[in-house]
């Protein structure tokens, strides 16, 4: 039994060697040749001064942006170095406040809307880091948004429309609005 | 369910059952070591691992034999991931100047990693190093997958041999699966992930400037990228049912999981080799009908309890209505239970995988379990409990189905009166022994840890939710461990010396207390000769077997769980709606 020794250290060596030096050298090496861009954390913006990952979303609360998927990361929401959900339970009653809170926030942000709030606008990202919101959560936020920037409802209404993304090939996933690319064109810093 | 969700889910399972049938021939043809494609480029490579370790890839080993190589090389593997965890501060390749580990959560990931569970109970980019993650995790992610088929290859010989005293070479195995299945479909899938927008970098985390400014800091506010060699990572983590994420947050994380095609393409690869080892079965014990009536089973089991999920969590938290908050399914939103879920996921995607996932042994996540409705949240809970059998791991998986094939035999045979056979193997005392065990270790591990955890201030402490769900948390967690599937209902603060330790050694108890008996079966099925078939002989392809494997798997399943189910999922599933 003990003359498997050997030939387990050896092996164990060599598979080192091979999946995990030579396999994702090779993977990193295809990766920033092919897929710069994707493989460095598809950045926009210039590479000198980047203005945010498309991928990463961002917080956002003043009235004049639109708002993304409230964020359980700590110690501030959205932060990219330590991703994560609140993973409340659905009888949690601290869900249930921090659901009422954000309730709250957006009615206090534009007290003549009363409708109900777009699910996925009140209740935190599994990553923390959900760069997307549903067309209905952004249609929710126009009428506050045109206020807050002095622009008529339509021309915001424009911007949405240009910024949501239909299911992959039409069939996959979902149809979602990027926050931060979205916001970035409000401020016309990105086309 | 909507017409898109349907097809999404119709489309995921079409798919993955079209590729299942030619890889599974091909991994076939890798077992048996007949000539490839592959084989002439990497044949050389392959030689020279054996020359080197001074193995002959022709020797034959008994099953003590095989299970003793086994475990020297998944005992050392387990070693090298603790120590490059305990130095990683000292080790180069660490950016972000990372701390070594504490001895107790280095202890509990090197068993998971080793014994293909990934539970977690750090979070990848604020504790691992690129190179724990690289020369640590990724290498066991890919060898402990071919442990895992290995067992497998070993135990399909049992029944393909008569009269013989060896069950294969496990360094022959080991370095074939690796080589010429797990590599080269890691590489691909690596290859597409990145050009999703997975990242794949061995640059350091990168500091931002946030589009909207704070403005009462004095400072610029900013936000930290976290990136990394990701992709390669990932890749394995998905086809080798390993689960465990680069990031904390899984394959919830936009760099870990970024697009809906990336999400189809992580998905599939789940359950890609677990479904295609049924053809592989098929293949080798010369009749297809075999593998394809195991794979029925396991599709037929999966469906049922998908549709399950999906429904609870389409059907959103009453609570949330009660405040005013639309969750109704639109063409403008998914709707339905948002917490912990991805928007570009929504309820069918999230669904799919969670019960992927569990009904695999693979444990990644694209949404927190934990936030689940209470019944929503019990179906990925019951399908680690069943056994990690439906699909189940890459190997242990389908050899766990053979061990419910063999007693779905046995008490067929004793309601017709006839000595159980399977595939021309009289089934008696000694297997069904062994099968007992093999059943019995899981189930006394989930419930006496989860007693134990709820009986001490350090199990109940770490509990993050209320009531019900809190006892749901601390159950999850041991079935997790002890089917090597490695999802948590990640409320839970595991990474304490109690349950590093409890779950480590139930991780240890779930993986090998269950691989010793099955080798010791592979080898006790090789030496008995094969019986022909008579027209008294059980067909164990038909629809009736098919029905009787999952009555006998589900069974057991819910006479063994459906007690401790009741203290959590469905008292947290009455309470919810007792109050609305």
């Amino acid at each position: 039994m003990t003359n498997h020794i050997k030939p387990a250290i050896l092996m164990l060596l060599f598979f080192t060697v091979l999946t995990g030096v030579v396999y994702p050298l090779a993977v990193t090496l295809c990766a920033q040749i092919v897929f710069p861009n994707q493989a460095n954390g598809s950045l926009l913006g210039s590479n000198e001064q980047p203005l945010g990952s498309e991928l990463i979303g961002q917080a956002f609360n003043r009235p004049e942006y639109f708002w993304g998927r409230p964020s359980a990361t700590s110690p501030v929401p959205y932060n990219g170095g330590a991703s994560g959900g609140s993973n409340q339970g659905p009888t949690n009653p601290a869900l249930i406040d921090a659901v009422q809170a954000r309730i709250k926030a957006l009615r206090d942000a534009d007290p003549s809307h009363s409708e109900a709030v777009p699910v996925d606008l009140v209740t935190a990202s599994a990553s923390g880091l959900d760069p997307h919101i549903s067309p209905a959560a952004a249609s929710y936020q126009i009428g506050r948004v045109a206020k807050a920037r002095h622009m008529s409802p339509d021309s915001v209404d424009e911007l949405v429309e240009r910024y949501t993304e239909p299911r992959q090939w039409g069939v996959l996933g979902e149809p979602r609005v990027n926050v931060l690319k979205l916001n970035l064109a409000l401020d016309q810093r990105y086309e | 369910m909507t017409a898109n969700g349907l097809s999404q889910i119709t489309l995921y399972f079409v798919v993955l059952l079209l590729l299942a049938k030619p890889l599974g021939v091909y991994m076939a043809a890798v077992y048996e070591n007949r000539p490839l494609l592959l084989k002439r480029i990497l044949g050389p490579l392959e030689a020279g691992f054996y020359r080197l370790s001074g193995v002959n890839p022709e020797q034959e080993m008994g099953w003590k034999s095989y299970a003793a190589a086994l475990l020297w090389f998944n005992l050392f593997g387990g070693l090298a991931v603790f120590a490059l965890q305990m130095l990683q501060a000292h080790l180069p390749l660490n950016s972000q100047q990372m701390a070594n580990v504490t001895i107790d959560s280095a202890f509990n990931t090197a068993v998971s990693f080793a014994t293909n569970t990934n539970w977690q109970g750090y979070g990848g980019e604020t504790t691992m190093s690129y190179l724990t993650q690289m020369l640590g995790l990724s290498v066991q992610n890919f060898v402990s997958a071919a442990t895992g088929m290995a067992v497998l290859v070993a135990m399909i010989r049992g029944f393909q041999r008569a009269h013989a005293d060896g069950i294969g070479n496990f360094w022959a195995d080991l370095t074939r699966g690796t080589l010429y299945i797990l590599l080269p479909l890691s590489l691909v899938l690596a290859l597409v992930l990145t050009g999703q927008g997975v990242v794949q970098t061995f640059k350091p985390y990168q500091t931002i400037p946030l589009v909207e400014q704070v403005s009462t800091a004095t400072e610029t506010a900013t936000q930290t990228l976290a990136v990394g060699p990701a992709a390669s990572q990932i890749a394995i983590k998905q086809l080798g049912t390993n689960g465990g994420g680069f990031f904390n947050a899984n394959s919830a994380h936009p760099f870990e999981n970024p697009t809906p095609l990336s999400n189809f393409l992580e998905m599939l690869a789940i359950l890609l080799i677990p479904a295609a080892l049924c053809h592989t079965f098929g293949t080798m014990v010369g009749d297809p009908r075999q593998g394809w009536a195991i794979l029925s089973a396991m599709t037929l089991v999966l469906v049922s309890l998908l549709f399950v999920t999906v429904g609870y969590e389409q059907g959103g938290n009453p609570a949330l209505t009660a405040l005013g908050v639309e969750q109704s399914v639109s063409v403008d939103q998914s709707g339905g239970n948002m917490e912990g879920k991805e928007t570009r996921f929504g309820i069918v995607n999230s669904a799919i995988w969670a019960t992927a996932t569990t009904a695999a042994s693979n444990g990644s996540v694209n949404s927190m379990h934990d936030s689940y409705t209470p019944l929503g949240g019990m179906i990925p809970m019951w399908l680690i409990q069943l056994g990690e059998v439906i699909f189940g791991g890459v190997g242990s998986g389908l050899y766990g189905m053979l061990i419910f094939v063999l007693i779905a035999v046995f008490v067929a045979g004793l309601m017709i009166g006839r000595t159980p056979e399977y595939l021309g193997k009289k089934i008696e005392a000694f297997e069904i022994k062994m099968a007992a065990i093999v059943i019995l270790i899981p189930a006394f591990f989930i419930l006496g840890g989860t007693s134990l955890a709820i009986m001490v201030e350090a199990g109940k402490s770490a509990v993050a939710n209320p009531g019900a769900h809190g006892f749901s948390e601390i159950l999850y967690a041991f079935s997790s461990a002890a089917g090597n599937n490695g999802s948590a209902f990640a409320g839970l603060s595991a990474n304490s010396p109690f349950y590093n330790t409890a779950l480590g050694i139930t991780m240890l108890v779930g993986r090998y207390g269950i691989m010793i008996p099955v080798l010791a079966i592979a080898g006790s099925l090789a030496a008995k000769k094969t019986v022909p078939t008579t027209v008294g002989t059980l067909s164990t392809h038909t629809p009736l077997f098919v029905m009787l494997l999952i009555g006998t798997v589900v069974l057991v399943g819910a006479l063994t769980f459906v007690p401790a189910l009741a203290l959590g999922p469905v008292v947290e599933h009455l309470v919810m709606n007792r109050a609305h």
